[in-house]
């Protein structure tokens, strides 16, 4: 259990209000005519699953129920960043 | 080399003041070996005894970064069970659950396997006609079930609740008769002895740290115990499956998240059978040392934290209290988490890879212990003969190419 800062209330709520989405930074391939089954598969089921620092997305579902994203350590659950979609994430 | 046990052997011992080996033989690692598996859980070690005991390879290293009997297979509500609905896995399951009728005795270890029976509860109609497909399906594949009404669980479980008067009232449950636990840290000390026997290394504290590959091909792994050379490695590293898979530059379609049991302090015997109910999420049963075993269900975050949110348990235990009223004022003793590796398809992974050498066993998610015997059997055969065994092949990594899932998640609409 922890405490999330959503970037759209900007307020820090218990966890309980979000829902994770997955890992962030999977796009949605822009040929998905041409797109072989491997990259399909990638696409729908392959995952980093990463152990460290990870980026990935949560939704406030009990609250604005706007999706943003996380790097959150998988190893202590410290949050390191939230920022909405499209900001920059480079610092 | 230990001794077989047996009434006589114990008999010897007890005059004798107990002078037992060491059951699991602490061994340094060698430099090269046929096989190496990467994890002494309880599905590592069946492979590495199986791979012994029937596959003619007895060379033969299992690289465990803790110790035996310290990770999920010590951790987990040791349900047994086969009664899945789709073919593929109702068979990988049955074929298990035929090993665990056998295992004390193959094993020379009595890992307490007690066929004590299954219920799966369903508390709505749509509940009862998934149960009512799913039994059916069961019996054409062999697998024994029948369904049963509220009023016979409350013959059989008086302490049950099935009044009306509650939120999800219990309409009835699918019964497996076969089903059961067994002692889950037994199991993964019996299969460590018993391939022991065998001449298997098992080599505990040893953390694999990197994977060697050449030209497509595996060549060994690097430990914190030296690097250890083989040309066939096979990885059942439960939840840490990912972390392995990198080593070798490899994805996996699975994400880890943790997943939580507890249990409560000893009472005297109340509950002689298996209760798990999908619909409002928990499950228990008793110990033969006399706590009630109950389990939780999974974060949706990936973790590898080994630790869960507490609602989750909160979640489990009120579905538990609405079903066992009289178990309110229980005191719990002490909760885990365990990280599980979860494939889309809330199925395994039985596979050889891209590397040549390579083979993967993963994915089972939260109702691996079940299947131990049985995925140590079909996994030996597959990095034995580098060719699936028929009941492993419908779990080939391929599947998500080709979209052959197994889809047990949705319809099998039980708790694992």
């Amino acid at each position: 259990m922890f405490l999330i800062h959503c970037p759209y209330c900007n307020e820090e709520r218990e966890q309980e209000e979000f829902s994770p989405a997955g890992e962030a930074f999977i796009a949605r391939p822009e040929a998905p005519e041409d797109l072989s089954d491997e990259g399909w598969a990638d696409y729908v089921f392959y995952r980093t699953n990463h152990k460290g620092d990870h980026w990935e997305q949560w939704v406030h579902s009990n609250g604005c129920r706007k999706y943003f994203m996380v790097e959150r350590s998988t190893i202590t659950h410290e949050i390191l960043k939230v920022a909405a979609f499209g900001a920059d994430i480079s610092e | 080399m230990q001794k077989k046990y047996s009434w006589y052997s114990l008999l010897k011992a007890g005059l004798s003041g107990q002078d037992w080996d060491q059951a699991i033989p602490l061994v340094e690692p060698k430099s090269k070996y046929d096989v190496i598996i990467v994890g002494g859980g309880g599905h590592g070690l069946a492979t590495a005894y199986y791979l012994a005991k029937e596959c003619g390879i007895t060379n033969i290293a299992v690289v465990e970064k803790g110790y035996i009997g310290g990770g999920n297979t010590a951790r987990n509500t040791t349900i047994i069970r086969s009664n899945y609905l789709r073919d593929e896995a109702s068979s990988l399951y049955e074929h298990s659950m035929k090993l665990w009728e056998g295992i004390s005795e193959d094993l020379n270890f009595n890992v307490m396997f007690s066929q004590r029976g299954v219920y799966n509860l369903g508390h709505t109609l749509q509940d009862m006609r998934d149960i009512e497909r799913r039994v059916n399906a069961n019996v054409l594949n062999g697998v024994d079930a029948h369904v049963v009404t509220a009023k016979e669980i409350k013959e059989q479980i008086p302490i049950i609740n099935t009044s009306q008067n509650t939120r999800y009232p219990i309409m009835g449950s699918s019964f497996q008769p076969r089903g059961g636990v067994a002692r889950h840290d037994g199991v993964a000390w019996g299969f460590a002895r018993a391939a022991a026997m065998l001449g298997v290394d098992i080599i505990q504290d040893c953390e694999v740290t990197g994977i060697e590959v050449e030209e497509g091909r595996v060549k060994g792994v690097n430990t914190t115990r030296g690097d250890i050379m083989a040309d066939r490695i096979g990885c059942v590293s439960a939840g840490h499956s990912s972390v392995i898979a990198k080593m070798a530059g490899l994805r996996l379609p699975v994400e880890s998240h943790p997943l939580q049991a507890f249990v409560s302090e000893a009472m005297k015997p109340v509950l002689h059978t298996v209760v798990m109910s999908n619909a409002v999420h928990g499950y228990i049963s008793q110990s033969d040392k006399g706590d009630l075993v109950i389990g939780a269900g999974i974060d949706g975050y990936s973790s590898y934290a080994q630790r869960g949110a507490s609602r989750i348990i909160e979640h489990s235990a009120a579905a538990i209290l609405e079903m066992f009223p009289i178990f309110s004022r229980v005191r719990m003793n002490r909760q885990w988490g365990g990280i599980v590796d979860v494939c889309p398809d809330a199925c395994p992974i039985i596979s050889p890879t891209k590397v040549q050498g390579l083979y993967f066993n993963c994915g089972w998610g939260t109702g691996g212990f079940k299947a131990t015997p049985g995925s140590g059997h079909v996994f030996a055969h597959t990095i034995a003969q580098d060719k699936q065994h028929p009941l492993a092949a419908p779990f080939h990594l391929d599947r998500f190419t080709t979209g052959a899932l197994i889809d047990e998640h949705g319809a099998a609409g039980v708790a694992h």
